[in-house]
């Protein structure tokens, strides 16, 4: 029930690139997103282009590496897929460090790491930079359908009610002897993901009766633009 | 006599799942009074509560408030008169910041611009938070947040308050805080209860739902001291608290 611990991805400042409007700077995302997945894979200088650009904003929003690389642990699970690739493509062999890959495999598994990170890091440039109220804003300049936006402040909203709720269950697993790391006790977490997801569902319920004592009659009324 | 706030009349329910909650409820509430609604877990309280702004259908029986009768056609003015804070201002608060949040009850009744923003600092200031306009609800403490629901229906402007549990789960001196608010409050209100002291303290008049039925319904004191009416209907005081032993009650 406490209050929120405040933003895990935002990082305060007030650089040039924190006080960009946000519906500029989810273009200039996009932009650059679609350029470095359009990059050829062989391309390698290009590459280091993209890379120095990023990083140059990043120095710009005085938002340190160290804050924004731990948080790139999310793209894990795409890195070990990327690692895999070279071992299991087929085409022409290579020798490296003793070991024969695939040479195409050794490519493609290059490509995927850098167009990857390279994407993940500057999503996490842009979240570090605006906050997520921002990034609605912005969304909703760019002509987003106020369902989708709507739907999504819901989301931002609620992440933390729902993840203190999912930490108070696993709290409470815990202290009844579960370990929700232990495989052995996967299937009681598997129960629990359950019932947070009906405890969700329900306070979608009452937060809709709440809404509705308040006169709501299906259509959000615009209230981003009050000052 | 005038017409009252809140006439609620031979209300009975039952749930689409065959369970009847209530049996022919009669209630009434005038302009300016404080009545607390007590009764068990299980009474009917909260089905009652959300009869009285249409949001559940009257099985037989009829409500009205300051005469509107509550029917589909007059939901949304319904609406604007009863003010339902919910028990779980995580329920209630569900925007980016407590401003929108305040104005999503009146820009919901068509109003806008500067009239818009005085209601919302006008329900802030009532409630003392008019300093957190611009923050996010989820920052709040939880006594804050509960402030700001209060906020939410005070802009507004109805008739008539409708709280659910206010008292549950503030710390004493959050408790205290939102009784003298409460108690500042220019309007009528109908608060449900477990917290006896707290109805003692704020509400005049106590009513007594149990299994459906109203089975009491008069001055607080009377009511808490009424020994074989709170045992018969699963109503006990804390621990060492007598009303008896209270020479004065804040007005």
């Amino acid at each position: 029930m406490g209050a929120g611990h405040g933003h895990r991805l935002h990082f305060h400042g007030h650089s040039p690139v924190h006080r960009a409007p946000a519906h500029l700077k989810l273009l200039a995302l996009v932009a650059f997103m679609l350029l470095v997945v359009a990059t050829p894979r062989d391309w390698y200088p290009v590459f280091a282009a993209h890379l120095a650009v990023l990083l140059s904003v990043i120095l710009v929003s005085r938002v340190p590496l160290r804050y924004l690389l731990p948080r790139m642990v999310i793209e894990v699970p795409f890195l070990l897929f990327a690692l895999l690739v070279p071992f299991v493509a087929h085409g022409p062999q290579v020798e490296v460090l003793g070991v024969e890959v695939s040479e195409p495999g050794l490519l493609a598994a290059f490509a995927l790491v850098v167009k990857g990170s390279l994407g993940v890091l500057a999503s996490l440039t842009l979240a570090a930079t605006t906050e997520p109220d921002e990034v609605l804003r912005g969304l909703q300049r760019l002509r987003m359908p106020a369902l989708i936006v709507s739907i999504m402040g819901f989301m931002v909203r609620y992440l933390d009610v729902v993840t203190g709720d999912l930490a108070r269950m696993t709290t409470a697993m815990r202290s009844r002897g579960c370990d929700p790391r232990s495989p052995r006790h996967w299937p009681t977490l598997a129960r629990s993901l359950g019932a947070l997801f009906i405890r969700s569902y329900e306070r979608g319920e009452r937060v809709h009766l709440a809404m509705l004592s308040r006169g709501y009659d299906g259509a959000l009324p615009d209230l981003r633009r009050t000052p | 006599m005038s017409v009252p706030t809140l006439e609620v009349r031979g209300l009975a329910y039952a749930y689409p799942d065959g369970h009847q909650a209530l049996f022919g409820v009669d209630l009434h509430v005038h302009a300016g009074e404080r009545v607390a609604l007590l009764g068990p877990n299980g009474a009917g309280k909260t089905t009652l509560v959300l009869h009285l702004n249409g949001i559940l259908t009257a099985g037989a029986g009829t409500v009205a408030v300051n005469g509107l009768p509550v029917a589909k056609k007059n939901l949304q003015e319904i609406r604007r008169r009863v003010g339902i804070v919910f028990q779980d201002p995580d329920d209630q608060l569900f925007l980016g910041t407590v401003r929108q949040d305040v104005a999503f009850g009146p820009a919901n009744l068509g109003v806008r611009g500067a009239e818009l923003d005085r209601r919302v600092m006008a329900a802030l200031d009532r409630v003392g938070m008019a300093d957190f306009v611009d923050r996010p609800p989820h920052h709040l403490s939880f006594g804050q947040r509960r402030r700001v629901a209060v906020a939410t229906v005070l802009a507004m402007e109805p008739e008539i308050l409708v709280l659910d549990e206010p008292s549950s789960n503030l710390d004493p001196a959050s408790r205290r805080e939102l009784a003298d608010i409460l108690r500042g409050l220019d309007v009528t209100v109908l608060m449900v209860t477990h917290d006896l002291p707290y109805a003692l303290e704020l509400c005049p008049r106590s009513v007594v739902l149990s299994d459906g039925v109203v089975v009491a319904d008069d001055a607080t004191y009377d009511v808490l001291t009424d020994d074989e009416l709170m045992r018969a209907h699963r109503l006990e005081l804390p621990f060492g608290f007598d009303p008896r032993r209270i020479d004065s009650l804040p007005r």
